[in-house]
């Protein structure tokens, strides 16, 4: 990567920072400044209801100073750079520092920085430019082809786009200094369809690095349409124990969740339900979960993680079997392991664990062969509620889907929840599908989970 | 708390002057900035100007790991144009907001305008409903670290199945300036308190988490009160150890009971999003189209009611300057208004309820809950359990979420019980309940004289935005509720 001239006035100011931070007495300092720039756009029927644009910078430091038996640690954030609010910021960062605990594990990592900085195509720079009157028509083109299908769709919550552009710039007191640029690019779709007094919404969204990587306004409306639709006469059914098929919708919800257990915060507090089980079977060997942030192109990508540690593929679960915790430097010093690369960071916050790109390695059958396969059970297409304890692995949520007969969907259902544990869901996942589309930064083919209690009339 | 405060001037008439001082944002500025984005042929246009600083700190292991200070300072500058709106939004707190108006106007409006230039006029806010003499940022960092020590060592004392506390308290002042092209100018000063424990107990084999937390528009010193904040961690600890010895839930439907306080969510899940404006003017709530028609048993009155002094949901004027009011949502069963803000009121042609709400000067107004409560009735709690012969009991909820379109709802308790021939029994984990929002409280058969309203940390998430909400319930009985549970 070339830098270029904004991105040294923002290393500039990083390092006045970090100067402040060392004048006002920190022994390590780090630094992570970030600039946006966005614009969202939506169209509800053939009007435009909303555009919005935006600018925002957000300077967040760390500050450690030291205390007796370790380092003492403070963060603050701001969003006014100009230089005199940034050295009253460091000052009140090591003020504050002073008055919290000295803790023998706090500290920024030493080394291991990122050195080769891959270009992982976080942008196209052709979408620099783009206008509004430009998201407008794909908004436009979304919500009518949406709106085309069918005369039942007659309303709607609109048709979204978002073009969304990043510059940070991460610098530490051991010497590492660096930046990136990234987009994000998306188009959501939200149609309702009414059929008598029922009244039903659904959606399809595509999001991307590039305007190119987006999915089709127009296919993005016709799927949504053909989601909603499908949900007309949903119905109720009886309480039950029955085979449950997520769709790449929301199996990416199962697969955040698991991950979430395996934060490295999360096991030495102990409130994770999987945190003696490292080297163990926790799942069905048709389960392998990676995470990598270096994929080309893709959302979760970047080059350094939010304490400058390079990015890289983890493998969480291969077969069944727990590979590995997510850790950044504190947690990993907390279990006596090294930094994953998982750091992740906002200005406004410290250093926390998160994913970048994660998935489950596809498997075989399309969904519509999945659902072939089921004599008698439920498809599920959207989750809502936070039914799910990190602890104990409960899980319990509100869903909506399909209902299936003999290998065929006969009707929708609604007003019903999905319970069990999440441990004994992932022992049980005994079909994986072939089909993994990335829509956000988790992606999931269609699973089958051998059996669920399903809570109905 | 009272409404007047001799002392010093009201948070309207300080938050003025706040940013007057400043960012030299007088009258005139306004009015300037405000006429910039009138160059177009528009309905309406306003500016809101933040300044926050929120301060936190939390503890885990026994220690303070960290010191957390954000400040968050900026201009959002909103055009309305029938049912267009062009928002933009600058980190930068002064009146050069003028320049990302007239940009915000040309992207919903071409035609050049003819309207007279703003003339800024004084409001008189009705409220000063949390007057507060220490700001919570202003509490000495230290003061907060030793306490948090003492709630430390407190909940460890309590049992020696605890294994893990953390514990937070977390303190903001919000300083706003609203100013509209129809002459609104208004100030407020917001302080805002919050205090969480959760615990961890472990038996060796199971672990399980307890929660509680407190908070409001009010002073630190209002939660250092040793008894108030020892009884939370007493709960945290109850319901951490109580959970340990938890069944599975059962499945299926089954009259349940709902204490009194937090369990008020239900209100807030299942009707008052339905019941928001912006739903209703485009006919996409489960509810629209519904006023006059009974959605809830007789004697079942909800209120929304953002007046309430040192709640977490009040207001003294909403995010666009309008006071805040007790607004009546359902009265003895029968639908009888929606909450609205400005954009939506026009619209729908009636008057806003002062409930346009932002998470901050980087969100646009929407029409949002304060605090929602219904109205007590006249049944003895411990008559309602008795009548239930095999129901659920739900004392206490984790969240909830609803689909406004379809009015299908749900919520997660982390405390309930079975009844068992009108006895409370066993405690439950994992209970979701899922119902139909129009027709949940049409099923409510008895309702308590015990309306309480929660402790304060409710937080409603809605287009990505989040703002503080209070809900309340007295004890209720809801027939035939569809239970999640393992238990089939």
């Amino acid at each position: 990567m070339t830098r270029t001239d904004p991105q040294q006035e923002m290393e500039s100011i990083v390092e006045r920072a970090l100067d402040a931070a060392k004048r006002a007495g920190a022994s390590q300092a780090d630094v992570l400044l970030v600039q946006s720039e966005d614009r969202e756009v939506r169209v509800r029927g053939t009007e435009i209801e909303f555009v919005k644009q935006a600018k925002e910078r957000g300077l967040g430091i760390r500050t450690l100073v030291e205390g007796r038996g370790g380092l003492q640690t403070a963060i603050v954030s701001t969003s006014d750079l100009a230089p005199d609010a940034i050295d009253r910021m460091a000052g009140e960062a090591v003020a504050l520092a002073r008055a919290t605990a000295p803790d023998p594990t706090a500290g920024i990592p030493a080394d291991g920085f990122a050195t080769d900085l891959p270009d992982l195509a976080l942008f196209d720079p052709g979408d620099r430019n783009v206008s509004l009157e430009a998201r407008i028509d794909d908004a436009r083109r979304a919500e009518a082809a949406a709106r085309e299908v069918d005369p039942r769709i007659d309303n709607s919550e609109g048709s979204q786009a978002s073009s969304g552009f990043a510059s940070i710039t991460y610098g530490n007191s051991h010497g590492f200094m660096s930046s990136y640029d990234s987009a994000s690019h998306g188009l959501f779709s939200e149609p309702l369809a009414r059929d008598g007094d029922s009244m039903q919404r659904d959606y399809w969204m595509t999001a991307a690095r590039s305007l190119s990587g987006l999915e089709d306004a127009a296919s993005v409306g016709r799927r949504a349409a053909q989601r909603v639709l499908r949900r007309l006469g949903a119905k109720r059914i009886p309480t039950c124990e029955v085979p449950v098929l997520f769709d790449g919708i929301t199996a990416p919800s199962l697969i955040g969740q698991l991950t979430s257990c395996l934060s490295g915060y999360a096991i030495y507090r102990e409130s994770s339900f999987l945190k003696d089980r490292l080297g163990e079977s926790i799942a069905s060997d048709l389960v392998t979960i990676i995470d990598d942030g270096r994929l080309p192109g893709a959302l979760g990508s970047k080059p350094f993680d939010g304490e400058g540690q390079p990015t890289r593929r983890n493998l969480l679960v291969t077969s069944g079997r727990l590979e590995s915790w997510l850790l950044d430097h504190y947690s990993g010093r907390k279990l006596g392991l090294p930094s994953t690369g998982s750091a992740s960071r906002g200005s406004g916050s410290g250093p926390h664990v998160g994913t970048t790109n994660l998935w489950l390695e596809p498997g075989e059958g399309s969904l519509d062969e999945l659902i072939s396969e089921i004599d008698r059970g439920l498809l599920v297409t959207e989750l809502i509620g936070m039914g799910f304890n990190p602890t104990t692995g409960d899980y319990s949520r509100g869903a909506v889907g399909l209902w299936i007969e003999k290998g065929e969907i006969v009707h929708p259902v609604e007003e019903i929840t999905i319970a069990g544990n999440l441990g004994d869901m992932f022992q049980q996942i005994d079909r994986v599908g072939s089909e993994l589309v990335w829509r956000g930064r988790t992606a999931a083919p269609p699973l089958r989970i051998a059996a669920m209690t399903v809570a109905g009339e | 708390m009272s409404e007047s405060n001799d002392s010093q001037p009201s948070a309207a008439e300080r938050g003025l002057a706040f940013f007057q001082d400043r960012f030299d944002l007088d009258d005139r500025s306004l009015a300037t900035a405000l006429d910039t984005a009138l160059e177009r042929e528009i309905d309406y246009a306003d500016l809101y100007f933040e300044y926050t600083t929120t301060d936190s700190v939390a503890l885990e292991e026994g220690i303070v790991k960290s010191g957390d200070r954000h400040l968050e300072q900026g201009v959002g500058v909103r055009a309305v144009k029938g049912e267009r709106q062009g928002y933009a939004h600058s980190d930068d707190l002064s009146v050069d907001g003028a320049k990302i108006a007239a940009g915000t106007a040309r992207a919903i409006a071409n035609e050049p305008s003819t309207q007279a230039p703003v003339a800024i006029a004084s409001q008189t806010p009705s409220h000063d409903l949390y007057p507060v003499e220490l700001a919570p940022t202003d509490v000495p960092v230290a003061t907060k670290v030793a306490w948090l020590g003492e709630i430390d060592a407190y909940a460890r004392a309590k049992d020696s199945r605890i294994t893990q506390v953390m514990a937070s308290i977390v303190c903001q002042q919000k300083h706003i300036l609203i100013a509209a092209s129809d002459g609104t100018r208004v100030a407020d000063i917001l302080p805002l308190v919050r205090i969480n424990v959760q615990v961890l107990a472990s038996d060796g084999t199971k672990r399980e988490i307890g929660y509680q937390g407190a908070g409001g528009r009010f002073e630190l010193g209002v939660l250092q009160d040793p008894a108030r904040w020892q009884a939370l961690v007493d709960e945290a600890v109850r319901v951490a150890l109580l959970n340990l010895d938890a069944e599975p839930c059962p499945a299926g439907t089954m009259d349940v009971v709902l204490g009194p306080g937090w369990p008020g969510i239900l209100l807030h899940e299942a009707i008052g999003h339905g019941l928001e404006g912006d739903f209703n003017r485009k006919k996409t709530s489960a509810f629209s189209g519904r006023l006059g028609q009974r959605v809830a048993s007789e004697g079942v009155t909800v209120i929304d009611d953002g007046t309430l002094p040192g709640r977490r949901g009040s207001l003294n004027v909403d995010d666009e300057g309008t006071p805040t009011q007790r607004n009546v949502l359902i009265e003895n069963g029968i639908l009888v208004g929606y909450m609205q803000d400005r954009l939506n009121a026009k619209l729908m042609g009636v008057a806003p309820t002062g409930n346009g709400r932002r998470e901050s000067y980087a969100h646009v107004p929407l029409p949002r809950m304060t605090n929602t409560f219904m109205l007590a009735g006249q049944d003895d709690p411990e008559e309602i359990l008795k009548s239930v012969d095999n129901g659920l009991y739900a004392v206490s909820f984790a969240g909830g979420q609803v689909d406004i379109t379809s009015g299908k709802f749900v919520f997660s308790a982390s405390e309930a019980y079975r009844i068992e021939n009108g006895r409370i029994g066993a405690p439950v984990k994992g209970a979701t309940l899922i119902g139909n929002g129009p027709d949940v409280l049409t099923r409510v058969s008895r309702i308590g004289h015990d309306l309480a309203l929660d402790e304060g940390v409710g937080t409603c998430g809605k287009d990505g935005q989040g703002v503080p909400v209070g809900v309340g319930l007295p004890t209720i009985r809801i027939d035939a509720l569809t239970v999640g549970g393992t238990q089939g």
